[in-house]
């Protein structure tokens, strides 16, 4: 086995190992409901996590996910409730935004030599500060459409249902997946994360791609936005707190350097399965606090750094002796 | 006429740093299908002349012909394109990447929008068979040695560019059967008709490879010569312009017996070096011989103390110490200059006087400031001593050549006045002119009554100034050569020696 797709293949042991045990102590979880619902919550995390993920390939880090899916949510939410837009203008308008909001991001990053970290942070509170501006309330949603929307769903054996911003957010996976490993984009995005210079050097148009980049992390915090809305039916600025750092959680479970250039989009869709699962499993049991779900993941996180350090100490290891 | 034979002519290159003229009026034309060796001190200009060929650095004045054609390349990336290849010592690929996607980054053969990956790896496989190599293409850049990345690096610079390729000390970090490797392409390539510009310290190697030699010194060129018609001596005398060679062969003064001050029994550590007994004397030069892994780098860190010792003790001057960390053995007099001086020596930002006065403010402790007019009298004093070449001594230090950056780190090391200095191949990668100022530093040091433990890859050099000679082999110490008894003859005889008694 190639050893890039070592911390791929652990977390896919991790998820099914889980699901094993917690099957084996509540039979029920074995069912097409529990997987339906599991992709139907995690869906606008999971959307946000495949930006995050091409940010982190390529060396960087996005902080301003959680504010943008705020924002959206407001903004839907105020211009349903003040306009006669239908919502699917609205939906473009928002895209639109984020969009800009993410390419205007990695421009400064690139054009001005600044770190991500600090650009994003000011993204961060730029966004939530603009999603106040708004509006201070949770708004409802209460828009046909909403309901249209909220009544789609592919009807699986067995009871579940893949609903449509679950299947959205597979979908999402797929197309990441394919711009990753299929694309001259998403293979720059891996050079970035291998070296600036080099890729410089190489004849990658560094500038178009870190724009791009944070322009796609951008546009996917919007869409999560939008699944956010659907899946809430209202719009508040406090929302969405923090799920940038859960989904860079799922990006590193899934086996993504956090250096950056090594790793895959399909790993932080495991990653996104085993938060989701640890989750499933505490409502399951009833009495557990639901803080035991950042204890596991806080864990399982860390485990995950160490298995990443002992993989680049190997390879170096193995390097020096060849 | 000339334009037919000549592939690359650069004619009056002009280039200026500030404080430095760093070429002036250089010529330099390259044939079709050649190897030319580019020659030079560090600091001579060479590093600077390639990077104008390469749009590296703009140049002042002058004119580039590629084919007869005046060009101007903006970047390395433009250069390239009008077919100037570059290929460095450090290899400029991406680890992380497959070695097709290294091959064809940016350029990857697409069909419905999407890379086709299949035909990609089929590609580089084709283009790597020209080059002898059999890999699988869709393993890791990083999986596979630096001589190996080194071909790859050259192959896609020479399938982009196709008229010159530059190589810029490719065989620095490369083994002599690599070397080899490397050599047989660059035949080959030269058989195809392409200009090749080979920079490189090896003299052996400019006279095994190259058609033409060209000599830079002090940013203006000393002059074109057939490599046949040039005699090594004379090759040198152009480099430095001054007799050399005499200097680094002087006969080695009668060792001057000074008291006992170091004394090592039984010190060793698991899995770095077995135990070994060693003995300093002041006025002392320990040579220490051996191949690469042999353990001199162990043993240097074992007695500096960046590797702690689980076996036996150490003793100065009758006393017994303990040197667990560096700082202990920086209390006790002792300095070290790394082997790599890029990691683990230099710190490339800071100025010339930060790095030489670096290691003296850790051992005062940060309480006792030394102060500026101090520093600055300090670092003239080094800067004139050693003669190291810089504008001023506020420099950034990653912006001196090799040879000046070790000289650097020498008076880091010299300015804490220690008492036991371990050198791990103060001499690698710089020039001849540098090289034989340090061996007179060497010599002058132990003069005074300095204890020094060299480490060195060449020789010859260790003949030329070790009062003692130990061979390593196999992480251990296995002979102690000395008096009349060091000569390269003998020093090689015991390490291929211990090479029979392990094979019997």
């Amino acid at each position: 086995m190639k050893q890039k797709h070592l911390p791929l293949t652990a977390t896919i042991l991790i998820f099914l190992v889980g699901y094993a045990l917690c099957v084996a102590q509540y039979p029920n979880m074995l069912s097409t409901r529990v997987i339906g619902n599991l992709l139907t919550d995690n869906a606008f995390l999971g959307i946000a996590a495949v930006g995050m993920t091409f940010v982190i390939l390529s060396g960087g880090i996005d902080l301003s996910i959680g504010s943008v899916i705020a924002f959206t949510g407001v903004f839907l939410a105020v211009v349903l409730e003040h306009s006669s837009l239908h919502p699917l203008v609205a939906f473009v308008m928002v895209l639109a935004i984020a969009t800009l909001f993410g390419a205007l991001m990695g421009a400064i990053i690139h054009y001005l030599e600044m770190p991500a970290f600090i650009v994003t942070l000011a993204g961060m509170f730029l966004a939530r500060g603009m999603a106040f501006v708004l509006s201070i309330d949770s708004i409802p949603i209460k828009h046909p459409f909403y309901a249209t929307l909220k009544g789609l769903y592919f009807k699986l054996p067995g009871g579940g249902r893949i609903t449509l911003i679950g299947g959205l957010m597979l979908l999402v996976f797929a197309i990441g997946i394919l711009i990753a490993h299929r694309t001259r984009f998403g293979i720059n995005v891996y050079a970035l994360g291998g070296g600036t210079a080099t890729a410089r050097l190489m004849g990658v148009p560094v500038a178009a791609t870190t724009i791009r980049i944070y322009a796609l992390s951008g546009l996917l915090a919007g869409l999560s936005g939008i699944v956010f809305s659907l899946y809430t039916s209202a719009g508040y600025s406090l929302a969405a707190v923090g799920v940038e750092l859960d989904a860079i959680t799922a990006v590193v479970i899934g086996g993504t350097l956090l250096t950056g250039g090594s790793g895959f989009v399909a790993g932080t869709l495991v990653g996104i399965l085993i938060q989701g699962l640890i989750q499933t499993y505490i409502t399951f049991d009833g009495s557990l606090s639901s803080w035991w779900t950042k204890i596991l993941i806080g864990l399982l996180l860390f485990a995950f750094i160490l298995l990443q350090k002992g993989i680049i100490y190997a390879s170096r290891h193995r390097q020096q002796r060849a | 006429m000339q334009t037919s034979d000549h592939i690359l002519q650069a004619i009056r290159i002009e280039k200026e740093f500030p404080g430095t003229k760093a070429l002036d009026k250089v010529d330099f034309h390259l044939r079709r299908g050649e190897v030319h060796a580019l020659l030079g001190e560090n600091g001579a200009g060479k590093s600077t002349l390639i990077k104008c060929l390469t749009g590296a650095y703009h140049r002042d004045g002058g004119t580039i012909l590629l084919d007869g054609e005046e060009v101007d390349p903006r970047d390395t990336f433009d250069a390239q394109k009008l077919g100037i290849g570059t290929v460095y010592q450090e290899v400029n690929l991406l680890p992380n990447l497959t070695v097709a996607e290294n091959l064809f980054l940016g350029r990857q053969p697409r069909r419905f929008g999407m890379v086709d990956a299949r035909a990609m790896n089929r590609q580089a496989r084709d283009l790597l068979a020209d080059y002898e190599l059999d890999l699988d293409v869709t393993r890791d850049l990083a999986s596979y040695s630096v001589a190996i990345q080194q071909v790859v690096a050259i192959a896609r610079a020479v399938d982009l560019s196709g008229k010159v390729l530059i190589l810029d000390e490719p065989t620095a970090s490369l083994d002599a059967h690599e070397v080899a490797m490397l050599f047989r392409i660059v035949r080959r390539l030269r058989a195809r008709g392409l200009g090749i510009v080979f920079v490189t310290h090896f003299l052996e190697q400019v006279y095994e490879i190259s058609d033409r030699i060209t000599v830079l010194r002090n940013g203006q060129l000393v002059g074109t010569r057939e490599t046949t018609d040039l005699e090594r001596r004379e090759l040198i005398a152009m480099m430095i312009g001054r007799e050399l060679a005499a200097e680094i062969h002087a006969p080695r003064p009668e060792a001057v017996q000074g008291p006992m001050r170091y004394r090592f029994r039984n010190y060793g550590s698991k899995g770095h070096i077995s135990p070994f007994d060693l003995d300093v004397r002041a006025g002392e030069v320990v040579g220490m011989a051996g191949l690469l892994g042999s353990g001199r780098t162990e043993t240097a860190e074992l007695l500096f103390g960046a590797c702690r010792a689980d076996s036996g003790q150490a003793e100065i001057d009758g006393r017994p110490v303990e040197l667990p960390s560096p700082r202990a053995a920086i209390r006790h007099r002792f300095g070290f200059c790394p082997e790599d001086r890029k990691i683990a020596g230099i710190v490339g930002d800071l100025s010339v006087r930060e790095n030489i006065v670096l290691a003296l403010q850790a051992r005062r402790g940060w309480t006792r400031p030394i102060s500026r007019a101090e520093q600055n009298r300090l670092v003239d004093h080094y800067i004139r001593a050693l003669d190291i070449r810089t504008a001023d001594r506020e420099k950034p230090i990653r912006l001196l050549s090799g040879g000046n950056q070790q000289k650097v780190i020498l008076a880091r090391w010299l300015a804490t006045e220690p008492e036991l200095l371990i050198l791990d191949e103060p001499t690698r990668g710089i020039d001849v002119g540098a090289h034989a100022e340090i061996v007179k530093l060497i010599e002058a040091l132990r003069e005074k009554g300095m204890s020094l433990v060299v480490i060195s890859s060449e020789i010859e050099e260790l003949v030329a100034y070790s009062t003692r000679v130990i061979v390593l082999r196999d992480r251990a110490h296995v002979a102690e050569l000395d008096g009349h008894r060091i000569t390269a003859h003998q020093i090689v005889e015991a390490i291929a020696a211990t090479n029979d008694r392990r094979a019997s």
